[in-house]
């Protein structure tokens, strides 16, 4: 994975793995790496791994059994919260660079219309 | 913890190391960050006992460093410090002699995954196959401390990838790992802790994921604030 060095990392693995239970690629309920293995997977440093499975279990995203690893919450509705707030960070990023280029939101909204309709 | 307290070391001529403090906690891998020829390489001789301080200690665990540890202590040196008849299997032995604390089994499992086989010749390996093999017999030990001198120098971004791998399996909660190298964007996921050395000089120790979170700043940022004093933000 591609780093923007400048932002935390475990912010980023965070949001990788956050991408991949919404879009199922992680299924609801399964056994996530444990953290060493993390650390390998995402090339990242073991601390960091450990802290993103502290800020996933802090947000109910996943879960520890003890002796067993971590597992994803079977929580669907925390799924959905997830996907409304990632939602909503990527339009808030959106609004702020239109802003910074002098477009109104309704000026935004008919060219989304505009490239949905050519698409 | 690895203490070092107003470490000096001077050659004639030159002081390479001029009291040089800091301390060193396990669970953590260090970045050791310089240019060229301003201390790197000398401190970690001293750390693993290869030359005396002129003044000062380094203590490991409360001891000054001395023969027994040396056992405690795995240092990979940039320099090549194999023989040219030898294969990858004889570099596996030479290293059994040498150190009580060597794991056969650990060293075959960390070649095999990096396609070296027993029977290749030391003098027949491409560069990044010797910085591979250098990487795998010092990580084959069951040290508590690891010094990785330049071990990205002149690899490519596979090799690389490789010695990234065996970094982070071996670290854990009670080791300390610390790696030196000029290729500091190559260093800013896997690393937690910098340490910069200007002129022989200890020039501050960092936490990596406190810059980003706290400065919105990389290691590669606050290495050319360190070493250039320039700002090479944004255009403003």
């Amino acid at each position: 994975m591609q780093y923007d060095s400048k932002l935390p990392i475990y912010i980023q693995v965070i949001n990788s793995i956050k991408m991949d239970i919404i879009s199922g690629r992680i299924k609801c309920g399964q056994k996530l790496p444990s953290s060493r293995e993390l650390a390998v997977k995402y090339t990242i440093n073991p601390n960091t791994a450990a802290r993103v499975y502290q800020e996933l279990e802090r947000e109910s995203i996943c879960f520890t059994k003890r002796g067993m690893g971590t597992f994803v919450t079977e929580d669907e509705g925390v799924i959905r919260d997830i996907r409304k707030q990632m939602a909503d960070e990527a339009i808030v990023e959106f609004l702020k660079t239109i802003k910074e280029l002098g477009i109104t939101v309704e000026e935004a909204i008919s060219l989304i219309k505009q490239r949905e309709d050519n698409e | 913890m690895l203490e070092s307290i107003d470490v000096t070391k001077k050659f004639v001529g030159k002081t390479a190391v001029d009291s040089l403090s800091m301390q060193l906690e396990p669970g953590h891998i260090y970045a050791l960050l310089g240019p060229n020829g301003s201390g790197k390489t000398t401190w970690m001789k001293m750390v693993a006992g290869l030359i005396k301080p002129t003044s000062g200690v380094i203590k490991y665990n409360g001891e000054p460093i001395n023969i027994s540890t040396r056992n405690e202590i795995a240092y990979m040196s940039t320099e090549p410090f194999f023989y040219d008849w030898m294969t990858v299997a004889d570099v596996g032995k030479y290293y059994q002699d040498f150190f009580k604390d060597f794991s056969m089994d650990k060293y075959k499992m960390l070649v095999t995954n990096m396609e070296l086989t027993d029977k290749l010749k030391v003098k027949s390996l491409s560069s990044g196959m010797m910085a591979k093999l250098k990487v795998a017999v010092t990580m084959a030990r069951d040290a508590q401390v690891y010094m990785l001198d330049e071990p990205l120098n002149g690899i490519d971004l596979l090799a690389r990838d490789s010695v990234m791998r065996m970094i982070l399996t071996t670290a854990g909660d009670n080791k300390i790992l610390i790696v030196s190298s000029h290729l500091v964007e190559e260093l800013e996921s896997v690393v937690d802790k910098a340490i910069f050395i200007k002129n022989s000089v200890f020039a501050g120790m960092y936490d990596v994921e406190e810059l980003r979170t706290k400065e919105n700043c990389s290691l590669a940022d606050k290495y050319r604030q360190v070493f250039s004093n320039v700002e090479m933000g944004g255009m403003e």
